[in-house]
């Protein structure tokens, strides 16, 4: 696979030393509804270990986008896409692909905590178990370490065995991201992850994302313009199912090329 | 016009007109006949109906059956012998018999209404789901006599001539089941009556569990497709779990209505009075002994008595079977 240093042009506010390498390539995404063309065209690179950040109003395409990723779409009959994803020299749209080896491979998290029914401990070890066979002491220590990472150990380690449910909203978000973390994917996809979280929930998962794209390629779909500021490396603008413009954050906030995005991000539509 | 402390209540008023001058907000209290008063007496008296109806209809079986239950003592409850001629009457052969054939029908019908439910949901592509759903709709809308009938003329025939020789031939030599399939293959008995049951009361399960699936969050079951879990995996660990409560009530609801059913079982159970480890040979239930002998009993007889206290225990077994489900739900939250 190609290593490409920035497909936008300016590298001034790049943050890391080396030029990235992309994680996933997309190429002429067109994606269907039934009939209703959702996304068109769309061809777009999302770098390694980097935040990048999707934007643009309700119904542009962004959400759409993160479900291809993961082949979300596959659960609802009537949805397709055309075009290709690589991911890892790998076509994502291809039929015969393995769903569920990818799914772990590109974990996510949605816009709501969805805690399964049951203990902090086997939510997280319920998507470890579906890939891998691990010792008593060896899922120990993954829970341990991943709650850790989501800094969410301290808080419930006395209380492993007891139903997900019983923790806070932003725990349970956490405690979300650490059972994404857990079964090691490459790419962990969030679709507005702090959209039912209140201001310091929000700030914490912010935090963590800076803390995670040491180790995964992170895509963030977000309706808060400065959650994308804060947070992403890159953000793509979105709109009416084109992506109009790719850049890093610093350009894409302060001097946006597109009159649309400068037109979004001063809030004059949206 | 407006003095300044009138600020607010201008305010209010331009919500409504804009030009008038501000009308002075009057608590008035409403008449009895068209305030929250009267509205709230009558949804009292509908609930409170409710509960007369169901109260009524226990004691008019309880005090009905005093007489038997005075006659009788426990013996009632724990004697098979219901016999007319010498005026003996004894509760617990038809007992057996329901709760027998429910126990058959529930153990076939919540694999299948599982089944369907699982595959109705999860599997079945949307136009073919919605056929099917609307078809096991119809089937829970069938009459139980056509069961009865369908039952007595195909079930019965079919179990007298395959299933029970087969099954007669398989284990009539296996330790501990060997009980279970002995005895003349006639068709009509246990088996049957909770085979017919079963085919009964699987679309009511069946319709309830899939609801119960349906309003399953679609974000949890695609968190759990996001982990790379098969359907399988997420029905057996994420839905199931879940919606835990909603599939004890779908099973109490398909209980509740084998308990109670009487045609369907009337026609292939049977109707003999009796006790045993046989699946093959004819029993009774307590509606379809209660249907079969009321008309030949004369009002203030011992035995009128006895088939108003066997449906008094029918009624408490039904009340039974709803509280087990309840503490069961209890548990769980």
């Amino acid at each position: 696979m190609s290593v490409i240093a920035n497909t936008s042009g300016t590298i001034a506010a790049a943050p890391a030393p080396f030029p990235a390498a992309v994680a996933l390539e997309v190429r002429n995404l067109d994606f269907y509804y039934g009939t209703h063309k959702a996304l068109n065209d769309i061809s777009l690179d999302y770098l390694s270990r980097r935040v990048t950040a999707m934007i643009g109003p309700s119904g542009c395409g962004k959400s759409t986008l993160l479900r291809i990723f993961n082949r979300m779409y596959d659960l609802y009959p009537g949805q397709r896409a055309e075009g290709s994803v690589l991911f890892d020299g790998v076509d994502i749209l291809d039929r015969a692909l393995d769903l569920n080896m990818l799914r772990s491979r590109i974990g996510m998290v949605f816009q709501k905590p969805t805690p399964f029914p049951m203990s902090v401990y086997d939510n997280i070890a319920f998507g470890v178990r579906l890939h891998e066979r691990l010792s008593r002491a060896e899922m120990d220590a993954r829970v341990e370490d991943v709650l850790t990472r989501v800094a969410l150990w301290k808080e419930v380690r006395d209380r492993l065995r007891a139903p997900a449910t019983g923790l806070s909203g932003g725990q349970q978000q956490r405690l979300c991201i650490a059972r994404t973390i857990a079964t090691k994917p490459e790419v962990v996809l969030l679709d507005e992850p702090t959209s039912a979280l209140d201001p310091i929930s929000t700030a914490r998962i912010e935090e963590l994302l800076d803390e995670l794209k040491r180790d995964f390629t992170i895509v963030i779909v977000t309706h808060n313009m400065q959650q994308a500021a804060r947070c992403a490396d890159r953000v793509a603008f979105f709109y009416l199912g084109n992506l109009i413009e790719v850049d890093t954050a610093d350009q894409i906030f302060t001097n946006p090329r597109e009159k649309q995005t400068q037109d979004y991000i001063t809030g004059r539509f949206g | 016009m407006f003095g300044g402390s009138l600020n607010s209540e201008r305010q209010m008023t331009t919500v409504s007109s804009v030009a008038e001058p501000a009308p002075v907000m009057k608590a008035t209290k409403p008449s009895f006949w068209q305030g929250d008063q009267f509205f709230r007496l009558v949804v009292l008296g509908c609930a409170t109906l409710v509960l007369l109806v169901l109260g009524g209809l226990v004691i008019a079986m309880g005090v009905g059956g005093l007489q038997a239950f005075r006659v009788f003592g426990l013996d009632f409850v724990i004697s098979n012998v219901w016999n007319p001629v010498t005026n003996q009457y004894g509760a617990l052969a038809p007992l057996f018999g329901t709760i027998g054939s429910t126990l058959i029908a529930v153990a076939i019908a919540l694999p299948l209404a599982f089944g369907s439910a699982f595959w109705l949901t999860a599997i079945a592509p949307a136009a073919l789901a919605e056929a099917v759903g609307t078809a096991i709709q119809l089937l829970a809308a069938v009459p139980s006599i056509i069961f009865g009938m369908w039952g007595f003329f195909v079930v019965v025939p079919f179990m007298a001539q395959h299933l029970e020789p087969i099954l007669h031939h398989s284990f009539a030599h296996t330790p501990g089941i060997r009980w279970l399939v002995h005895g003349a293959p006639f068709g009509t008995g246990l088996l049957t009556g909770g085979i017919v049951l079963a085919v009964m009361i699987t679309p009511f399960i069946t319709a309830v569990m899939r609801d119960v699936f349906l309003v399953v969050p679609p974000m949890l079951k695609e968190s759990a497709y996001g982990l790379g879990a098969t359907r399988w995996e997420v029905i057996r660990r994420v839905v199931v779990p879940w919606s835990r409560a909603g599939m004890i009530g779908s099973v109490v609801l398909g209980l509740g209505r084998a308990l109670g059913e009487t045609m369907a079982v009337t026609f292939v159970i049977g109707n003999a009075n009796t006790i045993g480890w046989s699946l093959f040979e004819p029993r009774n239930t307590v509606a379809s002994l209660v249907a079969l002998e009321f008309p030949e009993s004369p009002a203030g007889s011992l035995k009128l008595s006895a088939l108003l206290a066997l449906g008094f225990l029918l009624v408490l077994i039904s009340f039974g079977t709803l509280s087990v489900a309840r503490w069961f739900l209890r548990e769980k939250s």
